[in-house]
């Protein structure tokens, strides 16, 4: 058997590599891909909790986390798609409109 | 060493490659690629944890859907290789201390508490999907609900973002 503190460690890991991508990542897609690889992390805290206290309560909340990644995904690309066509890049320091 | 956390460290060291590869590639369409070997590591990880519905789920939803749904934009944008960009002073000086610290301070945790929690598959049994739907349609039947109320409203708004103007 597995010690469930090894899931959580994995996960901090997945969660700080996550962290690092996307403060360094200057393409608007990847930096939208490493927020996805933290909720995967925090999903794999979740599953291994509920499975190490019997519950299967934190399963169901996988499963929410889930669906508001999809509706996550589906506005935020579009809104990319939108910041694409107005400013002709996706490096995140080009789009400096509302910067002083 | 039992085959169980043979496993779990071939699944954790392919997960962990994945995360590692998305941050050092420098084209969006391969940091896309590693992300969708994070996930089905972390499906191999679910089922070795005896959760198999959200396994499944991870598959379809993430690996599937949500992952052809990026690989469709890089394409339909185009992008090349990423800019080679002087990082911000913000990143360097704010970035890494951060992510070490959130580490770090994450692991005290879980120094201070192990041996606390019993092994993650302590009972040894599946999750089965019969008591995740009767927990859905029971207990969390509100945010169920509202979770489809959230799904239409994200539909709408990616249809009026997406659309040309005229």
């Amino acid at each position: 058997m597995v010690p469930t503190n090894y899931y959580i460690i994995l996960s901090a890991i997945l969660f700080g590599l996550g962290i690092v991508a996307f403060v360094f990542k200057r393409n608007i897609i990847t930096i939208f891909m490493a927020i996805e690889l933290m909720l995967n992390a925090v999903n794999l805290a979740f599953v291994a909790f509920s499975r190490a206290l019997g519950k299967p309560d934190g399963e169901v909340f996988v499963l929410f986390v889930i669906v508001v990644a999809a509706a996550e995904a589906a506005v935020g690309l579009g809104i990319i798609i939108l910041t694409a066509r107005n400013r002709r890049s996706l490096n995140v320091e080009r789009v400096n409109l509302l910067k002083l | 060493m039992t085959p169980a956390i043979l496993i779990f460290f071939v699944l954790a060291a392919l997960a962990v490659f994945g995360a590692v590869s998305l941050i050092l590639q420098r084209h969006p369409i391969h940091s896309a690629l590693s992300l969708i070997v994070v996930m089905v590591a972390l499906a191999g990880l679910y089922l070795l944890l005896g959760s198999e519905f959200v396994a499944a789920v991870q598959i379809i939803v993430y690996g599937g859907a949500i992952m052809v749904l990026f690989i469709f934009v890089i394409m339909l944008l185009n992008d090349g290789e990423e800019e080679r960009t002087h990082f911000s002073k913000l990143a360097t000086f704010g970035g890494i201390p951060l992510a070490v610290a959130i580490a770090g301070f994450i692991a005290a945790a879980i120094a201070h508490s192990s041996g606390d929690l019993p092994a993650a598959t302590a009972n040894g049994s599946l999750t089965s999907t019969k008591t995740l739907s009767m927990l859905i349609f029971t207990d969390f039947v509100y945010p169920f609900e509202l979770t489809s109320f959230l799904i239409l409203v994200a539909i709408l708004g990616a249809i009026v973002l997406a659309q040309r103007e005229n």
